[in-house]
């Protein structure tokens, strides 16, 4: 009895020490970690303030969020076929993943940049660059979906890509592999003096984006790493960080770090660009696709592209230098000014940054330090305009917020340093979790930077989130950065492996994000266009069926006719003209993916039977109430029956 | 007997193959239930009135931007013919002329619904069912299947209204 007392009053004394605790809580540490919940707290039925486009690494795919919130809202299918959407498995899109080596299903995504004019971001595409295979794709950003792919020939391993002129002349793609150009059977140990780097400038068609391969340099066999334009005073060059000038073809790992200084290849592409017009060049053979896909017939065409004009740079005088950079540098970031370049060296504890003036002198004065295969080198204390002495190690990218900071990832030392332009000294340091890879602000390199979150995009996650066994989807920390100090307010996951991103505000890209493609406006040529067209043709051992769709059934739902043995092509036409009511196309036995079929679209998909029977179809996608309901039968007789084509709805 | 029923057997299976596996046409099942009721809405139970399909709503504009709109005795042909085609392509997956199909039919339209009811109806079908009595009672009576926003313009809907007009 008396024990029971004890333990009673024992609990009423530990249950009042909690409830004290709990109010002391709210009103210390609470509010604390309120104000960082609140800056990225979007409330129910609110957006975001900005888009980040992140790249999905090797998802293939690129990835939308919102910023502050670090929710994802779509997956755009780029390099890799997408089941969920039938991209790169329905037949239009089929031919946006053709390439010389055949169909290429995935890619290594790399680095999105949105399209610029006067080297502000003016919201019309993205551009991304597949690694592995070399290709540049476009996408739209007012349909959200790829429309264009260029294979780039002469390149392999396409990694100091896809970043764009200040006016979005160019989408340049540099390869980060050097390989004999043209591809020939030879020794790997010649690699040193023989293989070459191209670096490629795709032109942009201002009205459609529609690109072409205007020219390549054929630069020295190093490994281009990254790149950015110069931006106004320095428009007109391009700045790609190099890494292996000792041109190692094996144990890279250490044979490529014997320098302590590689290179930034400083390119005046107005120079080479006008050497081209006026006829200057080889024509060199190739063999390359070039993908595109129509938005009113809804289809990819895939063109194989047969000749390339290659410059050698040294038949261009003054348009090539080499600036020296420490320590095989990664980033190579131009400021909002254009007056400076960045290096992030990545096995170096500094960052060393050129200065665009300095370097036009040092050319003037022809401050050489030697040469590399007949291309000047400048001398580096001539063009160096100062180092940031961080303390940390193994900076990677650096970003700006057009307030004269600029924010650089230290892979080694997992933190992003903020340091002010001109005066060089470290402003703040924050960790992050772990091991950051590039980082973004929105219009971090454009002219116009909208200084307001820096985005930290991790290789590494451990003990972010819940464990989900032996692989886990990459962390990303989103920093508020409108203050002097930098503060963490958010932690995400992120898919693939993001290796770079793009920001923009979202009223740049909400108010013009298409809703329905007009179904007067379908010019596929295997499109429904009235429910009274539905019917099904017969030619050979193909069956094409001109099926549409509302909610909630399929016009015809009952076919018979068919057989085993047969091709049968459903091209779907969706009737919908409303917002977000797209129909899924199915069937049982179907070799490839399903279809999602958006409202005033036309989609095609085969189906080979291969027993006899009747086989449903569906819809796929939750569209009504009756979405259920929303199915249909094809009859499959026996290959040498003599059952017509037959169809129907309704009777 | 057993040799006979062994024949049988024989016979039988003789028959089925004569049939070349056709199969017996079966006229599904019957159980003792009644088809819905028409209108099934609670609603129109309640009140006991007819169903919405059949019911004569002429003096309900109905809810939308369509407030007040004067017919020219005078049917425009070059209008209706407009209408038509624009009905051909966005309204007949669901509505056909010769029956109730998943919606009702237009014809007749005219003599049960205001001219400006049906243009609000094409206009915002979801806003419609949502506050307008006779369109969410329809909704009801026609299964649940909603009928579909094909975001015509005020003037492609009037066409439509004129086509129905012919009708």
């Amino acid at each position: 009895m008396k024990k029971m007392k004890y333990s009673a009053l024992a609990l009423l004394g530990l249950a009042m020490v909690f409830t004290g605790c709990n109010d002391a809580g709210k009103s210390s540490n609470g509010a604390l970690s309120s104000s960082a919940a609140e800056k990225v707290y979007v409330a129910p039925g609110e957006q975001d303030e900005f888009y980040a486009f992140l790249s999905g690494g090797y998802s293939g795919n690129l990835t939308v969020y919102g910023l502050p919130s670090g929710r994802m809202f779509k997956e755009i299918p780029v390099f890799s076929q997408f089941p969920t959407s039938g991209y790169g498995y329905s037949e239009e899109t089929k031919p946006m993943l053709n390439t010389s080596f055949g169909f290429v299903p995935w890619d290594d995504l790399h680095h999105p940049d949105i399209s610029q004019t006067n080297g502000e971001l003016d919201g019309r595409w993205i551009f991304v660059n597949g690694n592995n295979t070399p290709r540049i794709a476009r996408v739209s950003l007012s349909t959200f979906e790829t429309e264009e792919i260029m294979e780039i020939p002469n390149s392999a391993g396409n990694h100091s890509s896809s970043f764009i002129t200040e006016n979005t002349e160019y989408v340049v793609a540099g390869t980060r592999f050097s390989v004999p150009v043209p591809q020939r059977d030879m020794p790997i140990n010649e690699y040193k003096g023989n293989f070459k780097g191209a670096l490629s400038f795709i032109s942009v068609e201002q009205e459609h984006g529609h690109m072409n391969l205007e020219f390549q340099i054929l630069m020295p066999g190093f490994n281009y790493d990254l790149s950015h334009p110069g931006r106004g005073k320095s428009h007109g060059w391009f700045f790609f960080s190099t890494y292996n000038t000792e041109e190692a073809n094996s144990l890279m790992e250490v044979m490529s770090s014997q320098n302590d200084k590689d290179f930034i290849a400083a390119i005046n592409w107005k120079k080479i660009e006008e050497y081209v017009k006026n006829g200057g060049g080889t024509k060199m053979p190739a063999n390359y696709a070039h993908n595109v896909y129509n938005e009113e017939t809804h289809t990819g065409t895939s063109t194989m592209k047969k000749e390339v004009v290659t410059v050698d740079p040294l038949k261009v005088p003054g348009s090539v230098y080499f600036l020296p950079t420490p320590k095989s540098p990664h980033g190579c970031d131009v400021d909002p000014t254009g007056q400076y370049i960045i290096g992030a060296g990545k096995l170096s504890a500094d960052i060393t940054i050129h200065s665009f003036d300095k370097m036009l002198a040092a050319i003037e004065g022809e401050k050489f330090d030697g040469e590399a295969y007949g291309i000047p080198i400048l001398k580096f204390e001539e063009v160096l305009a100062g180092t940031v002495k961080s303390g940390g190690l193994g900076p990677l990218h650096t970003e700006f917020d057009g307030q004269g900071n600029a924010y650089t990832t230290f892979f080694i030392s997992s933190e992003v340093v903020k340091w002010k332009v001109g005066t060089w000294e470290v402003i703040d340091r924050k960790p992050t979790y772990y091991s950051v890879g590039h980082l973004m602000i929105p219009g971090g390199n454009s002219r116009k930077p909208f200084g307001k979150y820096v985005v930290a995009m991790n290789k590494i996650t451990k003990d972010r989130y819940l464990p989900t066994g032996p692989e886990m989807e990459h962390s990303a920390q989103i920093y508020d950065i409108s203050g002097e100090k930098m503060e963490l307010i958010y932690d995400f996951p992120t898919h693939g492996e993001p290796h770079y991103a793009a920001g923009c505000p979202a009223e740049l890209l909400a108010p013009k994000s298409k809703k329905i493609y007009r179904l007067d406006e379908n010019k596929h040529p295997f499109a429904t266009l009235t429910p009274d067209k539905a019917r099904v043709e017969r030619n050979g051992n193909e069956v094409h069926i001109y099926m549409s769709t509302i909610r909630s059934h399929f016009t015809p739902d009952n076919i018979e006719g068919v057989k085993v043995g047969d091709k049968v092509y459903f091209h779907i036409t969706n009737h919908e003209q409303d917002f977000d009511v797209p129909h899924g196309f199915s069937i049982i036995g179907q070799n490839t993916s399903e279809l999602l079929v958006m409202p005033g679209q036309t989609k095609t998909s085969i189906w080979e039977p291969k027993r006899v029977g009747v086989w449903p179809f569906y819809c796929t996608d939750f569209c009504s109430a009756l979405h259920q309901e929303m199915q249909g039968y094809v009859r499959v007789s026996p290959a040498n029956s003599n059952i017509e084509l037959s169809w129907s709805l309704g009777e | 007997m057993k040799s006979i029923f062994k024949s049988m057997v024989l016979l039988f299976s003789l028959l089925l193959i004569s049939c070349g596996g056709k199969e017996e046409k079966k006229e599904g099942f019957s159980v003792d239930r009644s088809k819905a009721p028409e209108p099934t809405s609670e609603a129109a139970a309640e009140s006991n009135e007819v169903p919405a399909s059949q019911r004569i709503t002429l003096d309900e504009k109905g809810v939308g931007q369509i407030k007040e709109i004067t017919l020219d005795p005078q049917i425009d042909t070059e209008m209706a013919a407009a209408g038509e085609a624009i009905f051909k392509s966005n309204c007949m997956a669901c509505h056909k002329l010769d029956k109730r199909f998943i919606g009702p039919s237009p014809k007749g339209i005219l003599e049960r619904r205001s001219p400006e009811w049906i243009m609000n109806m094409i206009l915002d079908p979801k806003l419609m069912t949502e506050q307008d009595r006779c369109a969410k009672d329809l909704l009801i009576e026609f299964n649940g299947a909603a009928m579909a926003n094909q975001n015509l313009t005020v003037e492609e809907t009037r066409s439509i209204l004129e086509y129905f007009r012919t009708l």
